[in-house]
């Protein structure tokens, strides 16, 4: 049986990096492979929030190291990144919830509701970064 | 059940690991979301941004708990995650792959004790 199985076929492995960044995604494809990165993203930042966290709640000392820790401008990049990810990650994620009840699968409701999910993700992230830099 | 697109004639069987995974993913993913809720509308109902406003939702037992649980569901949901990611693109070597899973459990064990420590020293 398993000799019957074994035909020397041609293997396809995943595609290179190269192909990927070739390929054209459809807009839900976009929030997907962000999705992908804004995950893993947050999963090696994960001791960088504990830290913060670790900062803000252990002592009236420590709160205001982590008032002047988080006021550092690339400090304050990796906030609004982490943050972006958080948002990207959360609104994608009810998106995949609703598919999972096979709503909005086809693909005119796929590309709106890919919309929607940068519709939502991104206007926030804006308006966090205006409230981190100081603008209001 | 029988008009399934798995067919009538296939028997799933084994132990369904990878269905509980994948179903404790969106389990986990809503307790965080239920969490993102809480959170924020403990902080924006709160006073302010001060130490006391912040570190004093921090010190009651139920949020610590609260806490405790979002985070476990976190860890759960990021090794699901993970591990999704290391299949796919590591997939030349076994044992690279491997490597990588046991570097995200040791990592993701690793923040979840530390987590503990911080939400219950205080």
């Amino acid at each position: 049986m398993s000799e019957a199985v074994k035909r020397n076929r041609r293997q396809f492995g995943v595609m290179s990096f190269s192909q990927a960044i070739h390929y054209r995604l459809p807009l839900a494809g976009v929030v997907s492979i962000f999705h992908r990165i804004s995950g893993a993203l947050m999963f090696l930042l994960l001791p960088f929030v504990l830290y913060l966290l670790d900062k803000s709640i252990t002592s009236e000392i420590s709160f205001e190291y982590f008032k002047g820790y988080t006021s550092r401008f690339p400090v304050k990049l990796a906030l609004l990144v982490l943050i972006w990810a958080y948002l990207h990650h959360f609104c994608a994620g009810i998106r995949y919830l609703f598919a999972d009840f096979h709503i909005g699968l086809d693909k005119d409701s796929g590309r709106k509701t890919a919309a929607g999910v940068f519709a939502v993700s991104l206007p926030l992230t804006a308006l966090v970064a205006l409230k981190l830099f100081g603008v209001f | 059940m029988e008009n399934n697109n798995i067919g009538p004639r296939r028997l799933v069987v084994g132990a369904h690991y990878g269905l509980m995974d994948w179903l404790a993913q969106r389990v986990t993913a809503v307790v965080m979301a239920l969490y993102t809720v809480i959170l924020l509308v403990c902080f924006l109902s709160g006073s302010n941004f001060s130490y006391e406003g912040w570190a004093g939702l921090f010190a009651m037992q139920w949020f610590k708990i609260v806490t405790f649980v979002a985070f476990l569901s976190l860890v759960y949901h990021a090794w699901v995650g993970m591990r999704d990611i290391w299949m796919d693109y590591v997939t030349k070597s076994v044992v690279l792959r491997l490597v990588c899973e046991v570097a995200t459990l040791v990592w993701l064990i690793g923040c979840a004790g530390w987590a503990a420590q911080i939400i219950w020293r205080a």
